[in-house]
């Protein structure tokens, strides 16, 4: 099997390669349309602001490819915000592949949101075995408010999408990669799902 | 719901970590990646590394020591010590370093603070700001709280906010080493005035010291280094009382 993760030049792809190796598995960087389109896992990351990372994927063409792909692909931070249809953050579209519009929180709570949250009302087999409240490690300014495609939920200043999915698409505001053996969990759910 | 963050900051040199660390179970307790994974298992929420090498080769050792700790570690971890420049950051970012904290090199040049969150994010971006009181004024000090300056603290901590940083580190210099609790009233006032993460540092002695900052002091995080490599407090147990004294903690 083989796991791509989608190199455009936006985000700490390092840490996410290290911990698919900490599950002895090998995942290859990747900015290559072909190689990415025939991958049996991609995985398509994103740290930064929104409209630098979206030029950037124009640019290689990915963002015609990526709502193509029909191998199971997981959008982490910002990648997630990316498959949404709209940010604020910069007001540009997004690939479209979930149905919401990404806000950014108001100052009635401290931005970015920056540690360890709660998930809740999970929903699926990426979430095997992870419990009710399990913690996960998010860093954002900007998030997917609750939709039909919302898959798991998390508090802060109003409860949002922590995880949308939509047929072979998955995407989460956490950082799986830091998340520890919560993490290391929804990561090879990842990898098994079919 | 959003929990309190437990940091225990390692200082290292040459890539190794210093200051005498009494983890007894450790092989080779100078190893940042063992004990990295030792906090990392005993319930830390992230690790702050302070670099206080000096020499020529400072910065190929630490981006080594990045990459090994990144490579084992499943927690984020910020990494500190005379970054001075947007290049200095990408070299620890690409190696696996969640975030970088800058210090005097963002008093000395402010706008390095804009630069670097323009091209990396905020997100990854801790200004660290040491200071003490001079008259009864905060004042911001440089070279690890030696040199002082004119500058306000809470200028300062506004000013580095609107300029980009995602979080503060907040080191009262004053509190550090004594052992008597955090600097509180400061904390509360940059916590109420600037709208971003903020990170108690110094005066950490016993377990209600860190109940006051995150109550009274409206930290979002707390940094300790000595109490915990000597054992004096264990996360674990530390992070136990808090929870049952209702303070948002993750177990």
């Amino acid at each position: 099997m083989k796991t791509v993760i989608i190199d455009y030049g936006a985000g700490n792809i390092q840490s996410i390669q290290f911990a698919f190796a900490r599950l002895d598995v090998t995942a290859v960087l990747s900015s290559d349309v072909h190689e990415i389109a025939v991958a049996d896992r991609v995985i398509f990351p994103g740290v930064g602001e929104a409209s630098s990372a979206m030029s950037k994927l124009k640019d290689s063409g990915l963002d015609t490819l990526i709502p193509t792909l029909k191998q199971p692909v997981l959008g982490i931070c910002l990648g997630m915000q990316l498959m949404c249809n709209q940010t604020e953050e910069g007001n540009i579209q997004g690939l479209g592949v979930f149905d919401v519009n990404v806000k950014r929180f108001t100052s009635a709570v401290k931005v970015p949101q920056m540690g360890w949250n709660a998930l809740n009302q999970m929903q699926g087999s990426f979430f095997k075995g992870v419990p009710n409240n399990a913690y996960v490690y998010l860093v954002h300014s900007y998030y997917a408010p609750l939709c039909n495609q919302t898959v798991a939920q998390t508090q802060y200043e109003i409860p949002y999408s922590a995880a949308l999915q939509k047929d072979n698409f998955m995407g989460v505001q956490f950082h799986p990669e830091k998340s520890g053996t919560v993490g290391a969990q929804l990561l090879t759910n990842f990898l098994n799902q079919s | 719901m959003l929990t309190k963050r437990i940091i225990p900051c390692l200082d290292v040199k040459d890539g190794r970590t210093v200051k005498g660390v009494n983890f007894v179970n450790l092989r080779d307790a100078g190893d940042p990646v063992e004990l990295a994974a030792a906090y990392a298992q005993n319930g830390a929420d992230e690790l702050v590394f302070l670099d206080i090498s000096a020499s020529e080769e400072k910065r190929k050792t630490l981006a080594d020591m990045v990459y090994r700790v990144a490579e084992q570690i499943n927690i984020p971890f910020t990494v500190g010590g005379g970054i001075a420049s947007v290049e200095d950051v990408d070299i620890l970012l690409k190696n696996g370093a969640d975030k970088v904290s800058i210090n005097s090199a963002a008093v000395k040049n402010p706008d390095l603070i804009n630069q670097l969150a323009a091209k990396f994010g905020s997100q990854c971006i801790v200004v660290a700001i040491d200071a003490k009181q001079i008259n009864g004024q905060w004042k911001v000090h440089l070279v690890g709280g030696k040199v002082p300056t004119e500058i306000d603290l809470f200028d300062w901590a506004k000013e580095v906010a609107q300029r980009g940083a995602g979080e503060i580190l907040f080191t009262s210099m004053d509190h550090d080493g004594t052992k008597n609790g955090f600097a509180n009233e400061a904390l509360s006032k940059i916590s109420t005035q600037v709208n971003i993460p903020l990170i108690a540092s110094g005066g950490a002695g016993k377990i209600s010291h860190f109940v006051d900052t995150f109550v009274s002091g409206k930290a979002d995080a707390a940094l300790a280094a000595s109490i915990f490599h000597f054992k004096e407090i264990e996360i674990n147990a530390l992070k136990k009382a808090l929870h049952s004294q209702q303070i948002p903690i993750r177990l």
